[in-house]
């Protein structure tokens, strides 16, 4: 074993430990899910605890999609323009049944699941999910982010 | 004016072109051929006795598979008619055939009809002849078909649009 590949398994490491305690999510929120992600994200649910209590309301400073709530076909455009425009790297999370499958809109005017359209890392079911539901969300996602290797 | 006031002057006035009238717990309706309801519009809207100034609602019904219909006009093309200085109300009906399904537009007498009828030539396909700008209103320009349809199928699925579109 080299001293190079050990230095940069460490460095892995350490950016992925600094990361999944710096989330800055981006959320789009389009529905009813919305009022669970607001009472996670408040002080009772307290998700500054996982290091990510900063939302930001432009893609280009955020790590996270949160997408919440029904993604329709004409919303379609805009969630794909808003992933395109977030710097790597960069995590989707589909907060909610209808962002997983569409849910019960099995209708002409919804997306069947968002990742029709962009790529999701973490799925949380739910109609809507229980706060308990959504922090095992983020903690699986923040295992994924300190796991994965880490592109500079 | 009570409802069956309006029904007889409107019967008086226009004739066989009523086809039919009915009242159902207070509402009163008539059904006018499509030839006259450009007319009857009007009328309803300028005589002083009714002074149908309000165009609350325009919508469609879709008779495909309505119990005893079935053999008759696919479409019904509904006005909701208010008259706020009355206050009463009045609804009127015309009856198309899906192979021509066009009624004269409303625009001119009411312009709010110029949104409703963009909604129902979205959602039923009724065609509103002299519409000036009839493009779908809810549904985008990629769409095909005509989602209220009782023929349009549950599970059918539309092509994703993309950002450029």
């Amino acid at each position: 074993m080299g001293v190079g590949s050990f230095f940069t398994s460490k460095l892995d490491a350490a950016i992925g430990w600094a990361r999944k305690y710096s989330i800055f999510q981006y959320p789009f929120v389009t529905a009813c899910c919305g009022m669970e992600y607001m009472a996670t994200a408040c002080s009772h649910y307290d998700i500054d605890r996982f290091g990510a209590g900063l939302p930001r309301f432009s893609p280009r400073q955020a790590d996270v999609l949160f997408v919440v709530g029904t993604i329709s076909h004409k919303m379609a455009p805009v969630l794909k323009r808003v992933y395109d425009q977030m710097t790597e790297p960069k995590w989707v999370v589909a907060f909610g049944v209808c962002t997983c499958t569409g849910g019960f809109y099995t209708n002409y005017a919804t997306v069947q699941g968002i990742d029709t359209i962009i790529p999701v890392d973490v799925y949380i079911p739910g109609c809507p999910p229980r706060p308990e539901s959504v922090i095992d969300g983020l903690m699986k996602l923040q295992d994924k982010i300190a796991a994965q290797a880490q592109r500079y | 004016m009570d409802g069956a006031a309006i029904l007889e002057r409107l019967s008086g006035r226009f004739g066989a072109a009523v086809v039919e009238t009915h009242a159902h717990r207070g509402d009163h309706t008539a059904v006018v051929a499509r030839d006259a309801l450009r007319a009857v519009l009007a009328w309803c809207r300028d005589e002083p006795a009714l002074a149908f100034d309000m165009l609350m609602d325009l919508t469609a019904v879709d008779d495909l598979k309505f119990p005893g219909r079935e053999d008759g006009p696919r479409f019904e093309v509904v006005y909701h008619l208010y008259s706020v200085a009355h206050n009463h109300r009045l609804r009127v009906k015309a009856r198309v055939d899906e192979d021509d399904a066009v009624v004269p537009t409303a625009t001119g007498l009411w312009p709010i009809a110029d949104w409703f009828e963009r909604e129902v030539w979205d959602m039923f396909g009724v065609r509103f002849a002299g519409h000036p700008d009839l493009r779908r209103l809810l549904m985008y320009e990629e769409f095909v078909g005509h989602p209220l349809r009782k023929d349009y199928p549950i599970e059918r699925r539309q092509p994703l649009i993309g950002p450029q579109a």
